[in-house]
């Protein structure tokens, strides 16, 4: 452990106004975003499945707030808020998700595999641990061509049992590649708590020692404790001093995906991590520092207008055309197999 | 010109490649100093150096994810998986992964990599280690698919899918790689998607594929001087994408269709162009289309089992002499 769950108020004189108002501007924007989804998908405007980060905004704001513009990264398909963090417009998301023409990828990709490469949002990956070696195959260009950019690479509690992610840490490792791995451990894989399907407490950070990484496990409910363990992983990587593995705790207000009611949580589990929202707790944070209300609140006024228009918006937007379902199947753009 | 063996010139399309493009990188096992566990390898580390020619840890999922995300971002990776068998083991990449990023990501991300690998029997390995599994990736939308029987294709097509900016699953037979020919010097490129007749003949047309071309050729010859029947011998070389015109037109010619693979009978390779012959050839067709193939089992290693599992120029012979008469 190299940072402690819990900072407080006196640990976070290094962050700035500047980063602080945008860290709370990516947590807040990704929240009402994901419960407009929600709303939206029970309207059945949202289609097809989709996997929330309600609960889960501070991992998200403090990676992508601690990322340069180069910096590459890798999602599962619990992605809308790291490609929002990105800053990928709402409405290109949410466009997405409803499979409207002005989605991200047309409707082509949908919630699960969201991409946009000019923000830097390799993809969304929806097989458990697959991206763990293509973010290494990233690193491995960064490495190869001198360039100082970050691979990183976000996955669940549950990846951490699938092989695809010890064939990545030990490569990555053996390589020293510019990647960090980020684990969100949110207590369960998709129903089943991770500790009853697990043979060590804490999933990511103690497999750490067997790739000769040094164990990181932080609260990954506060922005400031993320950003600051994301600035340090950065600068290792591109320092060329390898890979790092950062295990965040963590908890989703709602279930694993949008048929899931979340029946099988304890009582009262919920209501203990509500208390420790990291909305709410970064909102509090900024008062301690002195920012008005009225400032706070000027954000929130901005990004609900956001999200409202980016629902019109994609409301009012056709469905994909016909014309697109067999293009780009191959760089020719299109799907042809035979002559 | 050169007389060159298929796995010498794997190393020299290999090479060819990399002098020509510096994002030209290869990875896989044991294919650096060692040079390959079938030798096909040899002299790249010497010659380009551990920076871009790497051995991997035995983690076939981060050999293709690693090329996946190497490709994805600017290089040109080729990747081994030493025998074809083991794509199994990683098969998520290719069924998954680099075969549908394009299309998902609306064209935004795109895979030029290629995997090598070896590929079919002859070898006594048994069945975990002697598959033809090319349609495996046969069916797979976005990949391309190249299995070629001489070292001279070996070295154009293996540099034709460097070049290419899709990703080309690329099918090397272990028991071609003491075969020899000959090469001309200089550049070498051919061109995926492109069958080549290696015999001509008017009476039926065989198509096969890397191992069954040599076998179908001497086949040929056999059945011209034993039994008068003159066959047109066309290797397919890519699956993906198919040369149904060079295919066609030859059956166009001959009137009849037989195909030899390797692939045990299900869902070989062979099926989907008797279907395509069957759909838009019917009216040439003077008798029914034919598959000869491995039968539908797993290998065995025992040597005497395995001759007879395989398609055999005498099995060839015998069943077209009795589907002509």
């Amino acid at each position: 452990m190299n940072a402690p769950i819990n900072a407080t108020v006196s640990d976070n004189d290094d962050i700035g106004a500047g980063k602080r108002l945008d860290l709370y501007r990516l947590q807040y924007g990704i929240r009402v975003f994901e419960k407009r989804a929600y709303d939206l998908f029970l309207q059945n405007l949202v289609k097809g499945t989709s996997h929330l980060s309600l609960g889960q905004e501070a991992i998200a704001a403090g990676f992508a707030g601690a990322m340069q513009p180069r910096d590459l990264s890798f999602c599962t398909y619990r992605g809308h808020a790291h490609t929002l963090a990105r800053g990928t417009p709402m409405t290109k998301v949410l466009g997405e998700l409803m499979q409207r023409d002005n989605g991200l990828m047309r409707g082509k990709g949908g919630s699960m595999h969201l991409t946009s490469r000019e923000h830097g949002v390799m993809g969304s990956y929806a097989i458990v641990g697959a991206h763990l070696p293509i973010a290494c195959g990233a690193a491995w260009r960064a490495q190869y061509l001198g360039a100082d950019d970050v691979s990183v690479c976000f996955f669940g509690d549950g990846t951490t049992n699938i092989g695809a992610f010890h064939e990545a840490l030990n490569l990555a490792a053996v390589w020293k590649l510019p990647v960090v791995f980020v684990c969100e451990n949110n207590l369960y894989m998709e129903y089943t708590p991770i500790g009853e399907v697990t043979a060590v407490a804490n999933p990511a950070a103690d497999r750490a020692a067997a790739y000769g990484l040094p164990a990181i496990l932080i609260d990954g409910n506060d922005a400031d404790i993320v950003y600051r363990t994301a600035l340090a992983a950065f600068a290792k990587a591109r320092a060329g001093d390898g890979p790092s593995l950062i295990e965040c705790k963590t908890y989703r207000h709602s279930g694993h995906s949008r048929a899931d009611p979340a029946k099988y949580r304890p009582e009262g589990e919920l209501e203990s991590w509500l208390l420790r929202d990291p909305v709410i707790i970064y909102r509090r944070r900024l008062a301690e520092f002195g920012v008005a209300e009225a400032d706070i609140a000027a954000i929130e006024a901005a990004i609900d207008r956001e999200v409202e228009a980016a629902t019109e918006a994609c409301k009012n937007a056709p469905p994909p055309p016909a014309s697109i379902l067999a293009a780009d199947v191959y760089a020719d753009g299109g799907s042809a197999w035979r002559n | 010109m050169a007389e060159l063996t298929y796995r010498e010139a794997v190393a020299r399309a290999i090479a060819q490649e990399m002098e020509r493009d510096e994002r030209v990188v290869f990875l896989g096992e044991d294919v650096a100093s060692a040079g390959g566990v079938f030798k096909a390898t040899v002299g790249l580390y010497e010659k380009f150096g551990p920076k871009r020619v790497r051995d991997t840890p035995i983690s076939e999922q981060a050999i293709l994810g690693a090329a996946m995300g190497a490709a994805m971002t600017g290089l040109r990776p080729i990747a081994e998986i030493m025998f074809s068998d083991f794509l199994a083991v990683c098969f998520d990449f290719i069924a998954n992964e680099f075969s549908k990023t394009r299309y998902m990501s609306n064209g935004q991300l795109g895979c030029p990599l290629v995997v090598r690998t070896g590929n079919g029997a002859g070898s006594r390995f048994g069945a975990q280690h002697s598959q033809s599994v090319e349609n495996w990736s046969m069916m797979i939308p976005g990949l391309k698919v190249i299995a070629p029987s001489t070292p001279l294709d070996v070295i154009g097509l293996l540099a034709a899918a460097v070049r290419d900016p899709d990703p080309v699953v690329f099918y090397e037979h272990k028991s071609l790689y003491a075969t020899k020919g000959e090469v001309p010097d200089g550049e070498i490129v051919d061109t995926l998607g492109t069958a080549k007749i290696v015999r001509r003949g008017k009476d039926a047309t065989i198509l096969a594929l890397a191992l069954m071309v040599p076998r179908a050729l001497a086949a040929a010859d056999r059945l011209a001087a034993e039994y008068g029947i003159d066959c047109e011998v066309v290797d397919v070389r890519s699956l993906v994408p198919l040369d149904t015109q060079t295919i066609l037109g030859s059956i166009a010619k001959t009137g009849r269709l037989f195909t030899v693979e390797e692939n045990p009978r299900l869902c070989g390779w062979g099926a989907e162009i008797a279907s395509i012959a069957a759909d838009e050839a019917f009216y040439d067709l003077d008798g029914p289309i034919v598959r000869i193939t491995t039968p539908h089992i797993p290998l065995p290693a025992a040597d005497n089992l395995e001759d007879i599992a395989l398609p055999t120029p005498a099995r060839i012979v015998e069943k077209i002499v009795t589907c002509m008469n």
